[in-house]
């Protein structure tokens, strides 16, 4: 699967796309895949002031439970609600229909990386 | 995620087979273990309904024989040796001398004098050292089999119709811990009818070097091959204890309502068990929420314990945990189990959670 190059990435797995005036975010398909068949993802309340690097969500597999650190400073806007029915959506496409929230950016973490960076870190 | 650091880690003689299964490998008891192939629930669903394998050759196995062996078993574990015929197997405990377990383990007989123990993988160093403090004067040899011994589980529905156009011994006559010497895919093994998935199913015992072909074989049967992650989903649903979880060295074992494993015997330990345990494994059951190890477990918002495992349940679709807790609570209607600082309903459960049909 070739990491897209329209959005940037951490190098905890989330990826940070711009869509209008907010930004969307959700994890890598190497993180879903590395964490297995997700079965539960608890996504941050909308309205919440969050700071790049915080804990924002958690993705859960049967196995383990990941944290989900914010690409951004800014307002959570808008959560992926599918998700609290069908949390397999991450595993069935991480980079799309699985995202998780949408974030009023005010900044971006000064830890990104461009899709190369990502896939070069993960190799 | 974790990692790995620096240790060594120990391998199976089916390290390279797992790595061409496009297993993905990570450190368990100090051996580098396939945890997934496909997928746990995948694996997990190929166990409860078809058959599934898994490499458990990182477990210990230690011989015991000689004239004492017989009265050395009675002394180090607390279930009744005595009773087990040769071409049977037992499922026992070693305790310490201070109320918890060095080790949880299954001993298969062999001949009068001649018995297998096979030990937890993280315990091996840990049992030898107690078991041959516990050894003179008893007219005993100990040895340690276990890295010349490559250990198959092959569990599942279908795991009797698929091994028996492979084997020489009519399958259906062995019941459940039975135990004998038999050929498969044409290497001498012992076979066991025991596992740890709450199915049907037969470990295989067999020398290292004949791993691989019988992988190979097995997997060309269409068996489905299952990691560490299957494993561990499968032995929670059959409400079976994991040592480092359920058990451990201060852990009373007598919380996990397997007191048939102690029979009234002089043994090693036996004063401290007979103390009651101040605690009781009860299992859970939560709507959506998947617990964890460690996570506390509240009785009208007192913590009275702790989730000892917790996973979400492949086959029955909600998440469930085992967890230890105060006596005086364990028969309370209602828990909450404390998630990242909420507290979430949790209803008592009997285990095991699963039960074959």
């Amino acid at each position: 699967m070739t990491t897209p190059t329209d959005r940037q990435y951490m190098s905890s797995h989330e990826w940070i796309k711009e869509d209008g005036d907010v930004s969307v975010v959700g994890i890598t398909d190497f993180a879903q895949d590395q964490l297995g068949d997700v079965v539960y993802v608890e996504l941050p309340e909308v309205g919440r002031q969050v700071t790049a690097g915080e804990t924002v969500a958690v993705v859960e597999s049967v196995k383990t439970a990941s944290d989900i650190y914010s690409p951004a400073t800014g307002e959570i806007v808008e959560v992926n609600d599918a998700l609290s029915g069908s949390p397999e959506l991450i595993n069935e496409g991480a980079l799309e229909g699985g995202w998780l929230f949408k974030i009023r950016v005010d900044s971006l973490s000064a830890d990104l990386m461009d899709a190369a960076s990502y896939d070069a870190a993960n190799n | 995620m974790d990692n790995a650091g620096t240790q060594e880690l120990k391998r199976t003689p089916l390290h390279a087979a797992h790595l061409r299964a496009g297993a993905r490998m990570v450190p368990f008891g100090g051996w580098d273990m396939p945890v997934q192939y496909a997928g746990v629930k995948a694996e997990h669903t190929a166990v409860r309904e078809r058959a599934g394998m898994f490499d458990v050759s990182h477990m210990g196995e230690f011989r015991v024989q000689g004239p004492g062996a017989l009265d050395f078993l009675q002394h180090v574990t607390t279930n009744d040796v005595s009773k087990l015929k040769p071409g049977r197997a037992q499922y026992n405990w070693l305790p310490n001398a201070t109320g918890g377990l060095v080790d949880d383990i299954y001993v298969y007989r062999e001949a009068s004098e001649d018995f297998l123990l096979v030990v937890n993988a993280s315990n091996i160093q840990k049992d030898w050292t107690h078991l041959q403090a516990l050894l003179p004067g008893h007219g005993v040899t100990l040895t340690d089999e276990s890295d010349r011994t490559a250990l198959l589980a092959v569990q599942g529905p279908h795991a009797e119709t698929l091994l028996q156009p492979v084997t020489d011994t009519d399958l259906s006559g062995a019941k459940k811990n039975a135990y004998f010497h038999a050929t498969l895919l044409g290497v001498p093994v012992r076979l066991a009818r025991t596992g740890y998935t709450g199915e049907d199913g037969f470990e295989v015992f067999a020398a290292s070097e004949h791993a691989e072909r019988l992988w190979d074989g097995l997997l060309g049967l269409g068996i489905t091959p299952a990691g560490l992650g299957a494993r561990d989903t499968l032995r929670l649903e059959a409400g079976f204890p994991l040592y480092g979880h359920e058990f451990t060295d201060t852990i009373h074992p007598l919380s996990s309502g397997y007191g048939w494993v102690v029979k009234d015997k002089a043994h090693h330990g036996r004063d401290a068990l007979q103390t009651p345990s101040p605690q009781r494994l009860i299992g859970l059951r939560l709507d959506r929420v998947p617990v964890r190890e460690g996570y506390p477990v509240k009785l009208d918002g007192v913590v009275v314990g702790h989730v000892t495992s917790g996973t979400t349940s492949p086959t029955l679709g909600h998440p469930i945990a085992a967890a230890l807790v105060d006596a005086h609570a364990a028969a309370a209607g209602h828990f909450t189990v404390e998630v990242r600082g909420k507290d979430h309903d949790a209803t008592p459960t009997p285990m095991p959670f699963y039960r074959r049909a």
